[in-house]
């Protein structure tokens, strides 16, 4: 019998938000953490954008039932937060902010005995260790205690433990935190393939929105415990009405050779950016540009930046 | 974006992520699993070797009485000997020293080092609930100390049996004593436990339970020793022995059994007897109780 592979099941079977939660609230004593919360998650990868304090971390750990929600509430998977938390965290992984590791322990012993905690049999548990272990670009430093290993690397093994039981979401609590520019870039591209290359869901935060542009399908901002937006990066990062434009010889030339041609033009830096009237724009830069002789390098539609958004959205809510 | 799979060495090819459809076991199972996992933790097993010496070498100091008790009741022998150089309820109270030594190593590595580490959210992010998290830490430790005591009395029993003491009494009496063991085991890894859940700092546990430990024993046969000697005042003296782990669970086997004391009075009379067997229960219950809060307050 051909089996379908899992991840394609689930892909196509999942058509309910992965995350939903419902006015849900969270006050500490002098602290309004979440503030009434409503938000629906799909599947992919979701960024959860913020800055420091602005309740990420919290959300994460009502979700999981590490914290009780004061009001409101939520359910993942289909799972209520409240009520049936337990079936729930059978379902999830998770990956902590903070360090969680022994020092005392190598990563094998840690996933292998983590993987029994999430209800697999010790047979299982090693031969998943092994493999989570590997795909998180952990390989003979994983006999060897995890005292001794370097930022990057305990970062792999929190990762690891928090995908061995084969969750169908997990969710990443600032994994960048703590690594230098290269094993940023390396975390960011293990995290988009748990879903591309795994087909497991992730909701990781992060307050640096940068980061999370490159590798989600949607972001959720939250700024001191309330929702700014939920839309899809392409929603956020949308195309604006202007044509970056960049050509071989003189900028300045071209400019008034595009103005004179009928076209809103400026000047940023190299670029020139085009006002984009309609689809005829296209054909008149092309034209302008062989009559001038000009080596057109570069025409495309602009984008938004999502800091951008990100920052006219705070200064709304702030205002 | 790069490949971790293109480089670290050691690896001939990339089969792709697997998913896993095998069984899950359930939260009971899951719980056994920590048991067992502390169970051996706490003897040092799958932990550096340093983790090992003190275990083992309680192992060792515990052991090696028995062998000696086995040996000279086997040497001795003679058919007008009737009972074993050394009692069976009695053991743990003259091998006390290196049971508390035992749990002021044990109960700190069983929970300290995950407060210490913050490994708690790994695990309450799990199906395991608190509560299975607290059961399977006591019922760990509770069992780490009842087979370090159990299993040296086990050779004296069965030296007492080669030396050809009444088998029937003698297992009778045996039986009695590991009853005895598990109440040991009980108050004492409930009592330690409680103490370690509340420092992430290994030595501030290892020294707060040896205190606890041997100074109300110290104090309470003190107290006694003073009480006995000067008016002759049993009684006094007896329930004194209500204020220490060790001389609370002995006040139960002289009670329940008929021991013979390790202290210089036992509870005066049945009544106070029975008392001692209440307060054991309260101790364990107590301690479980204040246990179960600590770990729903523990911020993850």
């Amino acid at each position: 019998m051909n089996k379908v592979p899992a991840r394609d099941v689930r892909r196509y079977v999942r058509q309910v938000p992965v995350i939903e939660t419902r006015s849900l609230s969270k006050r500490y004593p002098g602290v309004t953490a979440l503030d009434a919360l409503t938000v629906d998650i799909g599947e992919g990868v979701t960024g959860l954008v913020g800055a420091n304090g602005a309740g990420k971390s919290t959300l994460i750990k009502i979700l999981l039932g590490l914290a009780d929600a004061t009001a409101g509430g939520a359910s993942v998977l289909g799972h209520d937060i409240a009520s049936d938390a337990a079936a729930l965290r059978r379902r999830v992984g998770y990956m902590p902010e903070h360090d969680c590791l022994p020092g005392d322990v190598s990563a094998t012993e840690l996933v292998v005995h983590l993987a029994r905690m999430s209800g697999l049999p010790l047979d299982a548990a090693r031969e998943r260790t092994a493999d989570t272990l590997r795909h998180v670009g952990l390989y003979e430093e994983r006999y060897r205690p995890i005292g001794g290993y370097s930022t990057g690397m305990k970062q792999r093994v929190k990762l690891a433990q928090a995908l061995v039981h084969d969750p169908e979401i997990v969710f990443l609590d600032e994994p960048t935190n703590g690594l230098d520019p290269v094993g940023r870039d390396e975390m960011l591209g293990l995290v988009r393939r748990i879903y591309d290359d795994f087909g497991i869901s992730v909701l990781v935060t992060s307050h640096l929105l940068g980061e999370l542009e490159r590798i989600c399908d949607s972001v959720v901002v939250i700024d001191a415990g309330v929702l700014l937006r939920s839309s899809s990066v392409a929603d956020f990062t949308q195309a604006s009405a202007e044509l970056a434009v960049e050509v071989v010889g003189d900028v300045d030339d071209a400019v008034t050779a595009l103005a004179t041609a009928g076209l809103t033009v400026r000047r940023e830096g190299h670029l020139i950016l085009v006002g984009l009237a309609d689809d005829t724009t296209y054909d008149v830069v092309r034209d302008v540009a062989a009559d001038q002789g000009l080596g057109l390098v570069r025409l495309e539609r602009r984008r938004h930046h999502i800091a951008e958004v990100f920052e006219e959205g705070a200064a709304d809510v702030h205002a | 974006m790069s490949t971790p799979e293109a480089q670290g060495p050691g690896v001939i090819h990339d089969i792709g992520y697997r998913g896993y459809t095998g069984p899950r076991l359930e939260r009971r199972a899951i719980t056994l699993g920590l048991f067992t996992h502390t169970l051996r933790g706490v003897y040092g097993l799958g932990r550096a070797g340093r983790s090992k010496v003190v275990p083992f070498g309680m192992v060792a100091v515990m052991m090696l009485p028995a062998i000696v008790l086995a040996a000279v009741a086997i040497v001795t022998a003679s058919p007008e000997t009737t009972s074993p150089p050394l009692p069976y309820t009695r053991f743990a109270m003259v091998t006390q020293g290196a049971i508390a030594i035992f749990l002021a190593v044990a109960a700190p590595q069983a929970v300290s080092l995950d407060l210490r580490f913050h490994t708690l959210p790994l695990y309450l992010s799990r199906p395991l609930e608190r509560s299975d998290y607290v059961r399977a830490k006591l019922g760990a430790l509770s069992a780490a100390v009842f087979l370090l005591i159990a299993v040296p009395l086990l050779v004296i029993y069965l030296g007492n049996l080669a030396a050809g003491l009444d088998p029937g009494k003698q297992t009778v009496d045996f039986l009695e004593a590991l009853v005895g063991v598990a109440l040991f085991a009980l108050v004492l890894s409930s009592v330690a436990l409680l103490i370690a859940s509340f420092t992430g700092r290994r030595g501030f546990g290892i020294a707060a339970i040896i205190t606890v430990l041997t100074l109300t024993y110290a104090v309470v046969s003190a107290l006694q020793g003073f009480v006995t000697s000067g008016g002759h005042d049993k009684t006094t003296a007896g329930w004194i022995g209500l204020f220490s782990p060790m001389t609370l669970v002995d006040g139960v086997q002289v009670w329940a059994f008929g021991a013979e004391s390790s202290t210089p009075a036992g509870p005066p009379g049945d009544a106070a007897g029975a008392v001692f067997l209440v307060v054991t229960m309260l101790v364990i219950a107590a301690c479980y109780a204040l246990l179960a809060r600590r770990y729903k307050k523990v911020k993850v």
